[in-house]
């Protein structure tokens, strides 16, 4: 039996990756990924505190979860591709038009 | 039902009406409402009040609590006793007439409506002043009258002669309204109550009292009683803030007949009166008093002498008649104060009214440019001689009993002011036809010296010269009625009267012991009528028969003639020692330092810091979204350490 805990040091190394991946990768696809991963790792933990309780809403709301981050990626992949055509650019470091 | 509250609140309903509608709906009858209304408060004052007061039922009602904080408690409430039941039938009398004289005067005006607004407006606030039974409610008519009086000579306000005398007559007010607004405080720091009631009853208690005012001890009595004469002084146009009246004549002539002569100005006699039992008790007040008096009385008649513009000779009358009621009230004649003010509300009002009648005829006010209007206007000449008369105290008319009995009650208070003031009013007694008559003889007798006369064929000449409409000329007869038969209820005792006058108003103020005896009295009356039969026969003579000689006489005695002529330089005076200073301290000052620096250092130097600030923190907005995540990242961070660290 795999005690709880290995769970969730498996759902924080994900996350943890993902923040990295979020904040230092310029390729606007990888920081996407890095997106996913967070929303993963978050799904890992929501699933085994599910078991753990014996409660299903937590895998209720991990398919949630994965519906969301289907839409948003859905979503995200457009404004990519919208980015791309008029910026000719697909870094992140580039777009700064909301500067203050 | 309260038929008394129709009295001031008719007026105000034909302000409101006048106000929201004249412009559009009623334009050249925006006189109805307001001719309406104030003929409605005298039928009400005549009918419903009059006898009611002199069957001896004095109205005194709290209405409706004004302003209750803490101890300080003041009522909207009515006082109808014999002093304001006088005031009510000269007011609504007065107002009467004058409105529908309007009706002829302001004919075809681009302001009509806004005028009788005003004039309705100004009737509501005098009619609050009078009935008003606490000493706040006073006030509140006080200084809607003041403000009345401010948009009525400022009417022609395009013209700016006469905005700036509705500025003066308004800045002028302001220096005697400051000490009648200390000696209200004063009034209730004293009794704790505003009312007139229980500060009259307790009046006795302060007789002797001191109090610290300003570093000094003064007696209690004689500060309030000067306090509360220093906003008489203003609104009454009594030396020294008289300069503000003269000015006044640039309003409509209706105004200066209703504002100017009859009622407002006379609120200062009214509150020195309503106010006997303050004053009585000091000695120092009612010479101050009576010293004043008779001191503008002197000195405004001999001004008028000299002046050419028909409504500020008028003016200076005025001026000088108040400062024949004031006399009376010093000396403790408070019934012949308030009998002048009612005889001279008809005469001068019939004066102003008649020199309206002529304005409207001639386009002047110069009498140096009429002359021989006499056959052209012959109802306007034969009021003008009536009210001439009546002013100037000739035998019979209302002028001259009330004159009379001031002049009487001077000689007998037997005190050295009363002496003093005695021969300044019969002083002043020679000079009033004289100028009255000067006017008269130089407006209607004579050839007409009309600039325009006879020049370009005469289509502008003489013949088109016409007397005024029957709406102008009725009111001048009913006045002229009044101006001679008014002061009739006044006959004194020795000439077969019963003074039913001053018996009717010794509830409200008093009735003094004067003693002389017969012959005294009639000497004195004879002397004082004397004195302005001469007046008149100079005038006369001066400006009928030796028409050369009074040019004669004001080239040889120039200096005295010039002082008179430019009003002993008072206007200069004052432009010289507060209105330079006032405005030199205002530009180098206020707009210099003040305004710009300070006022204007922080409005701008607020927002300028601000921006200098969020400027620098603005660059935190970088536009990188990963930016904004590590913040985020951080924030979280930050947070979570936070809640463990300090569970």
């Amino acid at each position: 039996m795999v005690p709880l805990s290995w769970y969730m040091v498996l759902g924080a190394v994900v996350f943890a990756i993902g923040v990295f991946g979020f904040l230092s990768r310029k390729n606007i696809i990888i920081v996407f990924m890095s997106i996913e991963l967070m929303l993963n790792a978050v799904n890992i933990n929501l699933i085994s505190m599910s078991h753990y309780i014996q409660d299903l809403r937590g895998q209720i709301l991990a398919f949630f979860v994965i519906a969301v981050a289907a839409a948003e990626a859905a979503i995200g992949l457009a404004i990519v591709i919208a980015l791309f055509r008029n910026k000719a650019t697909a870094h992140v470091d580039e777009v700064k038009e909301m500067q203050g | 039902m309260k038929y008394y509250l129709l009295i001031p609140f008719l007026p105000l309903a034909a302000f409101m009406i006048n106000i929201l509608l004249g412009k559009e709906v009623l334009r050249d009858k925006a006189h109805w409402p307001s001719i309406l209304a104030v003929v409605g408060s005298w039928l009400v004052t005549i009918t419903s009040v009059l006898p009611q007061v002199m069957a001896g039922k004095i109205i005194n009602e709290d209405l409706y609590t004004w302003i209750v904080s803490g101890t300080f408690n003041v009522s909207v409430g009515f006082l109808i006793d014999p002093l304001t039941a006088v005031m009510l039938v000269v007011v609504t009398t007065c107002a009467s007439l004058i409105h529908i004289y309007a009706v002829g005067y302001m004919h075809g005006d681009t302001g009509y409506y806004r005028f009788f607004a005003y004039m309705s407006l100004f009737t509501f606030c005098m009619l609050m002043l009078v009935m008003g039974n606490n000493f706040l409610q006073l006030y509140f008519g006080w200084e809607g009258v003041g403000l009345c009086s401010y948009f009525l000579i400022g009417y022609y306000f395009d013209k700016k002669s006469a905005a700036d005398a509705g500025k003066k007559a308004f800045i002028v007010n302001r220096f005697g309204d400051f000490g009648f607004g200390i000696g209200v405080f004063m009034i209730f720091l004293t009794f704790g109550t505003l009312h007139y009631t229980p500060v009259f009853g307790n009046v006795a208690g302060i007789a002797g009292q001191t109090v610290n005012f300003l570093g000094w001890n003064v007696d209690l009595p004689t500060l309030i009683a000067l306090l509360l004469f220093c906003g008489a002084v203003g609104k009454s146009a009594q030396v020294p803030l008289h300069v503000w009246l003269p000015d006044a004549m640039e309003g409509p002539t209706p105004v200066s007949a209703l504002i100017h002569a009859a009622t407002m100005v006379t609120a200062g006699v009214f509150l020195v009166a309503r106010c006997s039992p303050i004053f009585n008790l000091s000695e120092v007040a009612m010479n101050t008093v009576a010293i004043i008096g008779a001191i503008t009385m002197f000195f405004a008649a001999t001004i008028a002498i000299t002046q050419n513009d028909i409504k500020r000779i008028i003016a200076y009358s005025t001026c000088s008649h108040l400062g024949y009621m004031f006399l009376a009230c010093g000396v403790g004649a408070y019934g012949a104060g308030i009998f002048h003010l009612y005889t001279h509300a008809f005469f001068k009002a019939l004066l102003f009214l008649a020199a309206g009648s002529v304005i409207h005829a001639v386009h002047t006010n110069d009498i140096r440019e009429m002359g021989g209007l006499k056959k052209y206007l012959p109802i306007t000449y034969a009021v003008f001689v009536i009210a001439g008369l009546s002013a100037g105290g000739f035998p019979g008319l209302s002028g001259f009993f009330s004159k009379d009995e001031i002049i009487w009650s001077a000689y007998a208070s037997h005190s050295s002011v009363g002496k003093f003031v005695w021969v300044l009013a019969v002083a002043g007694a020679f000079f009033t036809p004289l100028y009255t008559f000067r006017l008269i003889f130089l407006t209607f007798h004579g050839k007409h010296r009309g600039a325009h006369h006879g020049e370009q064929g005469g289509h502008h000449g003489e013949h088109h010269i016409h007397e005024s409409p029957k709406v102008m000329t009725i009111p001048l007869m009913l006045l002229a009625v009044g101006a001679v038969a008014a002061g009739w209820v006044g006959i004194p005792p020795i000439l077969g009267g019963g003074a039913h006058f001053t018996e009717f108003l010794a509830p409200s103020v008093g009735h003094p012991e004067f003693h002389g005896t017969h012959a005294e009295e009639l000497g004195v009356m004879a002397l004082s009528t004397g004195i302005a039969l001469f007046g008149l026969g100079l005038a006369a003579f001066l400006y009928l028969r030796k028409t050369d000689l009074p040019e004669k006489i004001a080239k040889t005695f120039s200096a005295v003639y010039n002082v008179l002529y430019n009003k002993y330089f008072i206007d200069e005076l004052y432009n010289f020692t507060i209105v330079r200073p006032t405005v030199w301290i205002a530009k180098n000052v206020l707009v210099a330092v003040t305004d710009a620096k300070i006022i204007e250092g922080i409005v701008n130097g607020v927002p300028g810091a601000i921006g200098r600030f969020s400027g620098k923190l603005r660059r935190v907005q970088t536009g990188l979204a990963q930016h904004y995540g590590i913040m985020m990242a951080a924030g979280a961070v930050f947070i979570i350490a936070l809640v463990l660290l300090l569970r």
